[in-house]
Order: C-alpha cells, then sequence, then structure tokens
C-alpha cells in the first residue's frame, strides 16, 4: 500500500485518534473507514468524533457542549462520506444524555424520602458524568443502565421506594436473586415498568468477599449534593478522586473487558479536566487512593491511561504507583492482560492471545470477588445452567 | 460512470466475495444509494442472489471510505438439519443465526438493520416511498398491508422506486433521500408481482422465513441509476390489502397522518422534539389517505395514477 500519508503505526485506530487525533487530519478514506468501523464497535464513535473535532483544545471544557450534530459533522477534518456518520454519532450520544437526565429526576423523585433519613443517594459512573455535566458526559458517551449506590442500611428502603415508582427486579431465578443478595454489593438488576431503563442499585464499591477490601463509608463522609441541578437535588455524585477510583476498581478488578477502552477514555477525561483546574489533583487521588485501599486498581488505571491515551500524569506521580503495581513475574503477567483488554474489541485489534487474555481476566475477576470455594460453586452452577428457571440476565 | 455489479463475471464475483474477514481491503463492495457496504460470503447462493438482484449497483473503489462491513457465513460445523447462518457486523453478530438456507434474507434484512439502527443522520421510517415528477409517496404500514407488492406494482409502472422498507428524511430539508435496494415479496405477492409485471426479476424463493417464503426482486435499473435524486413527500398513504376487495380512497386527518408516521420511525426517541418537529412539517405539505385494495394490481396502479391527477387538477383549480 503506498500512501503519501504514513500508516497508522497502531492497528487500535480508536486508541490512536483519542490518543493522537491531530494526525487524523491527513487520514486516508480507508484509515477513516477502519477508525469509524471499530469506533463503533467500542462504543466510542461520539467520542472519538468529537476528539477529533476538538484536536489540540482538549484539557479545556468545549465552548459549546450543546453542540448540534450537524455542527459537529462541518467542524473535523471529516471527509464527505463520513460527516453523516458523524452527526449519527452525536445524535445519539445527545439524546441518551437528555434520556439520563429525565430518568434520574425520576430517580431523584423516587429516593426523595431517604434524605428524610439522611442517607445519600448517589449516583455513579455515566449517571453521575451527566448529572454534574462532567467531561466524559460534555464529549459523547453512549449510556447503558443507571448505577446507583446508597447506605447499605438504607437499601431496603432504596429498593421498596424503586419499587413503589415501578421499578422490577428483571432476575428471576432463585439462585441468582439470592447470589445477588447475599454476596454481591448491588441487588439484581431493575428495570422500569413502563419505560424499560435499566437500573443497578448499589450498597457498596465492591462485593463484601472481595479480595480487595474497599468500605464505602469514606466515599458517602465525601459524596456531594448536586445542589446547582435542577430536578435532581436530592441526589449526590463521588468526590472526583473517588470518582476515579470506582471507576478504576470496577474496570481494574472486573470480569467484562468489553467496555475497556471507553471506561479507560472517561478516566482519561476525567483526569485531564480535574488536572486544568488542579494541577496536583493526581497527588490527592494517589493519596486518596491508598487511604481507601485501592492502590493496585489505581496503579493499574494511571499507567494503562498514560500509556494507551497518553494521558498527561505528572512523572512523580506515575514513579510513585509503579511500585503500587505488582513486580516481576505476576507483574509481567498483568501487563499482558491489560495490553490485550485495554484495547478496541474489534477483528482487526484482536492479537494471538487476545481471547486468551479476556478468559483470564474474566476468571481473574471473578476470583477477586470471592473466596475459592464460593467461585467453585457459582461457576459450576451457572456452567451447569442449575439457576435457569427463566430468563435471566448474566451476574 | 462507475462499473456496475454486472461487470464482474461469476467467478471474479465470487472471488471478490471470499475475501477473507480479517483483510478490511478486500470483499464485494457496492454503493446502494447514501451508502458504500463491504460485503464478505462464500456461499453461493449469496453470490447468485447478488448477480440477480444487485447487477445494476455500482462497484465502489475499495479503498474508499466504506460505510458497512457486513458478512454472511454458514459454519461449518453444524451439518444438515442444524445447519445455521450467521450475520457478521464489524465481528460481532447483532442477530440470532438463521436455518442454513435463509443467508439471502439475513444479508438483505442485515443491510436493512445497518441503516434503521446506525444511522441517524436521518430520521428512518418503515415504510416504501416512490417518486414521481420529484414528489415521493410515502407508504407507512406494519407487514401483512400489502405494502411491499403495492410498492413492486407502482415501480414497474411508471412510479420511480426509491425504497421498499426504508423511507430516509433528511432533516435539514424534510427531502427522502433514496436506498433502492430489492424489494421483498412474501407469499402469494410472489407470484401475483411475477403475473403483473412478467420483465420483473425475482430471485429465488426461500421458504420457512419468519415472514413465510421471501423473493426478492430485482429493482428497475433506473431506480437504481437515479438514487442521488432526492424527493419531496407530497403523499402519505396508508396501504390495507383486503382480499376480494374493492379500491376505496379513505381521507385520513393529517393528524393521524403523523402519529402513523411516529409509530413506524426507527429513531424518532433518537431526534426527540425535533423528529417531531420534522414529521409534523412533512405532514403539513403532503395529502394523507388510506388505501384499500384486493387482488387487481392494475387497478390499483391506475388509481395512484388517479391520485397523480387529482392533485394536480386540485392545484389547478384553487390557482383559477
Amino acid at each position: 500500500m503506498t500512501s503519501a500519508t504514513p500508516p497508522v503505526a497502531d492497528v487500535d485506530r480508536v486508541a490512536n485518534a483519542l490518543r493522537e487525533p491531530q494526525a487524523w487530519r491527513s487520514a486516508s478514506p480507508l484509515e477513516w473507514s477502519r477508525l469509524f468501523g471499530q469506533a463503533r464497535s467500542a462504543g466510542l464513535l461520539a467520542r472519538v468524533a468529537w476528539v477529533i473535532a476538538n484536536a489540540g483544545n482538549r484539557t479545556t471544557s468545549p465552548a459549546d457542549p450543546d453542540l448540534t450534530p450537524e455542527a459537529l459533522a462541518s467542524a473535523g477534518p471529516w471527509p464527505d462520506a463520513t460527516r453523516g456518520h458523524v452527526a449519527s454519532a452525536w445524535r445519539l450520544a445527545l439524546a441518551q444524555r437528555i434520556e439520563v437526565r429525565r430518568e434520574l429526576r425520576h430517580i431523584a423523585h423516587a429516593l426523595a424520602p431517604l434524605a428524610g433519613v439522611g442517607a445519600p443517594v448517589v449516583l455513579l459512573k455515566g449517571a453521575a458524568y451527566v448529572a454534574a455535566n462532567l467531561a466524559p458526559a460534555r464529549c459523547g458517551r453512549l449510556f447503558g443502565d443507571i448505577d446507583v449506590l446508597v447506605p447499605r442500611d438504607a437499601l431496603d428502603r432504596a429498593e421498596l421506594n424503586l419499587q413503589l415508582h415501578g421499578w422490577e427486579s428483571q432476575e428471576t431465578s432463585d439462585y441468582n436473586q439470592r447470589y445477588y443478595r447475599q454476596w454481591m454489593h448491588e441487588l439484581p438488576p431493575m428495570a422500569h415498568r413502563q419505560r424499560g431503563t435499566a437500573l443497578d442499585l448499589h450498597h457498596a464499591l465492591l462485593p463484601p468477599t472481595s479480595r480487595l477490601k474497599s468500605p464505602p463509608a469514606p466515599l458517602f463522609a465525601q459524596a456531594r449534593p448536586l445542589a446547582a441541578a435542577p430536578g435532581l437535588m436530592a441526589l449526590h455524585v463521588l468526590a472526583p478522586e473517588d470518582m476515579l477510583l470506582h471507576s478504576m476498581a470496577h474496570l481494574f478488578a472486573g470480569d467484562d473487558m468489553r467496555h475497556a477502552l471507553r471506561d479507560l477514555s472517561d478516566m482519561d477525561l476525567l483526569l485531564r479536566d480535574e488536572q486544568s483546574r488542579d494541577r496536583d489533583f493526581v497527588g490527592r487521588l494517589v493519596e486518596r487512593g491508598l487511604e481507601l485501599g485501592l492502590g493496585r486498581p489505581l496503579a493499574y488505571g494511571l499507567l494503562g491511561a498514560s500509556r494507551v491515551l497518553a494521558t498527561p500524569i505528572p512523572q512523580q506521580a506515575l514513579e510513585r504507583v509503579r511500585r503500587l503495581a505488582p513486580r516481576s513475574l505476576l507483574g509481567n503477567g498483568m501487563n499482558w492482560l491489560w495490553q490485550h483488554a485495554l484495547r478496541t474489541r474489534h477483528p482487526s485489534v484482536d492479537r494471538p492471545g487476545t481471547a486468551l487474555a479476556l478468559q483470564l481476566l474474566y476468571l481473574r475477576g471473578h476470583w477477586l470477588r470471592m473466596p475459592l470455594p464460593m467461585l467453585v460453586r457459582h461457576l459450576s452452577i451457572k456452567a451447569l445452567k442449575l439457576h435457569e428457571t427463566g430468563p435471566a440476565t448474566e451476574p | 460512470m462507475l462499473p456496475t455489479l454486472s461487470s464482474l463475471d461469476p467467478q471474479m464475483l465470487r472471488a471478490r466475495l471470499a475475501a477473507p474477514v480479517d483483510d478490511p481491503e478486500r470483499g464485494l463492495v457496492i454503493r446502494t444509494g447514501p451508502f458504500v457496504t463491504r460485503i464478505r460470503s462464500r456461499l453461493p447462493e449469496v453470490a447468485e442472489a447478488l448477480s440477480v438482484l444487485y447487477g445494476d449497483y455500482p462497484l465502489a473503489t475499495p479503498d474508499g471510505f466504506v460505510d458497512f462491513n457486513v458478512g454472511v457465513r454458514r459454519p461449518w460445523w453444524r451439518r444438515g438439519q442444524r445447519a445455521q447462518v450467521r450475520f457478521d457486523f464489524e465481528g460481532q453478530e447483532p442477530f440470532n443465526p438463521l436455518p442454513g438456507a435463509q443467508a439471502v434474507p439475513l444479508l438483505e434484512w442485515g443491510l436493512n438493520w445497518c441503516v434503521s439502527a446506525l444511522c441517524h443522520d436521518t430520521l428512518n421510517l418503515h415504510a416504501a416511498v416512490l417518486e414521481r415528477n420529484g414528489q415521493a409517496l410515502i407508504l407507512p404500514a406494519p407487514s401483512g398491508s400489502g405494502k411491499s407488492t403495492l410498492c413492486a406494482a407502482l415501480a414497474f409502472s411508471g412510479w420511480r422506486l426509491l425504497s421498499d422498507e426504508l423511507t430516509l428524511i433528511d432533516p435539514r430539508d424534510g427531502q427522502v433521500r433514496p436506498l433502492p435496494r430489492p424489494i421483498s415479496l412474501k407469499n402469494a405477492s410472489i407470484a401475483a408481482i411475477r403475473s403483473f409485471a412478467p420483465q420483473a426479476v425475482v430471485g429465488s424463493n426461500v421458504a420457512d422465513t419468519i415472514k413465510g417464503t421471501v423473493a426478492h426482486l430485482r429493482p428497475p435499473a433506473s431506480a437504481v441509476q437515479r438514487a442521488a435524486e432526492r424527493a419531496c413527500p407530497a403523499w402519505i398513504v396508508l396501504p390495507r390489502y383486503v382480499a376480494n376487495g374493492g379500491l376505496r380512497w379513505q381521507a385520513m386527518e393529517k393528524t393521524d397522518g403523523l402519529m402513523h408516521l411516529v409509530e413506524n420511525a426507527f429513531n424518532y426517541d433518537v431526534f426527540g422534539a425535533s423528529g417531531f418537529d420534522l414529521l409534523a412539517r412533512v405532514v403539513s405539505g403532503c395529502r394523507c389517505l388510506r388505501f384499500e385494495y384486493g387482488g387487481d394490481l392494475h387497478a390499483a396502479v391506475q388509481a395512484f395514477d388517479d391520485l397523480l391527477a387529482d392533485r394536480v387538477e386540485a392545484q389547478a383549480g384553487m390557482q383559477s
């Protein structure tokens, strides 16, 4: 292939575009095809479109977060053939943001009684980004379910109030119901009867049986009320450090790497945004991570973001978290796993070993989540499908 | 003008289609309306159907921008009764597999899905649409209403086929963006169209799909060649096939017309309030009618010629 423009060295075009958006000003049509195909698979087409259109201007907030689809499609270095997809991706991201906001008003209304007993209702991840209008939500993000965190002793009351307002549990098998309620940090997924919107109600960041111990109390202590958001006043979001630490704990102790690159990109935007306001942010993040017992996920997160997305992180902090990551053989093994996981899931990106790495991470996620005898029992029941009494979702 | 698919002999067509999935620069690359699609499949019936149904479509350059990468395959490890066909989109399978003999309907449904599920730069209606004198006739209707049969009959009677399934409305100007593709005929309508338009080319029958027996109709060459010419919505007609019934036109309130467009929109929720405004604007410029017809397709086509003439007279009457 002879081309005037240098070929993109990284087969993961999405990571490449998020890292070096300027380079795409002169990309060939074939490269654009690959980028758009991969970005769609990664759930990052709107994000990639925003980043490329705003190349060189990423640490500052966008001038107009409610940019219209047509405006974004005419703002970047897009070849004509791609403009429709840019407008399409941005329109979908805008629509989902509006939908999440509307859903959050319903949730705030349903859970308002919890404020009466002094129990904070905290939004996590995507919902928090939208409610607090943070960088990941402003810069094109797609949404799945809404994650809500309440203190353990308010869990029953929260579930009851959600049920009264139309949310119902989606889990029909007794085994899965018990599995979630006894062992997990969240209730079985709920969905609203009429609107169909999905909601996960959490009482901790990690399962109580997890090898990674991080009690939720300090998170509630630092949570911030959404005072400025109309209709959402009863809701809270985590402090920025805790938001990142939760996101990292979720990804790097998790078993599902389908959206790994999207989650890493959210972390990248949060880190860039917070550092543009406070240059010591990463220092405080590291302190807080150690305080909460989340040193390893923090190390994987900062090292991963720096390597894959060139997130600016002070050298000193990188040195410090490098010491928190495992050493020698285990360290090398984990590096290998993350190198496969923190990429777009697409056949043109997968390499030999990717499928194996994802399998190992699946097992690792379960291993971290519960003691071995329990893990063996749980995976056997799932493998033999003994729990299937009806349509059920995978826990 | 770009070479068309019919310029490939069967061997070349098969060779292009057989490109490996992990080779993004090969495969058969064709343009359908505003979209360029790269298709890969080693299945002989897919090659056969493409040559029968897509002969007039332009081939696109393989190093240009490709909107969709799709594939259809039949995994070798499932044989005989258990054979399956699978639709691949960018390495993912958005649908459940279908029985082994349904590769061609699966490809067609997959190509529809690429647009209806992924393309939100236009507001997409589940509706057939045809054009005459720059004016678009939109036929929104659920399956079983005789929409495709009527659409096929009109497409061979002076109306230009814009689409049998997907009416794409551009939010900037309210115009219909053509996406002419083979018309999907079901059950009795296959024979009805064969006898109505003997010159029409119909692909192989595929039995026992969820829609019964399905066959696809090659769109008229002129519809494919004029795919870049847009049309302005002028009529919204809700067709209904009534076995052994006669012809009947019935006035429809514009508000009803609007509700039928909303109900048949794939991505109304994505457009939100602007979607309502857009469809309201479309409906306000359209005449809204219900249309019942029985077995006589010639009479039905005549009725639409009357509709066209009626409108011309009405406009002349208003001016005088």
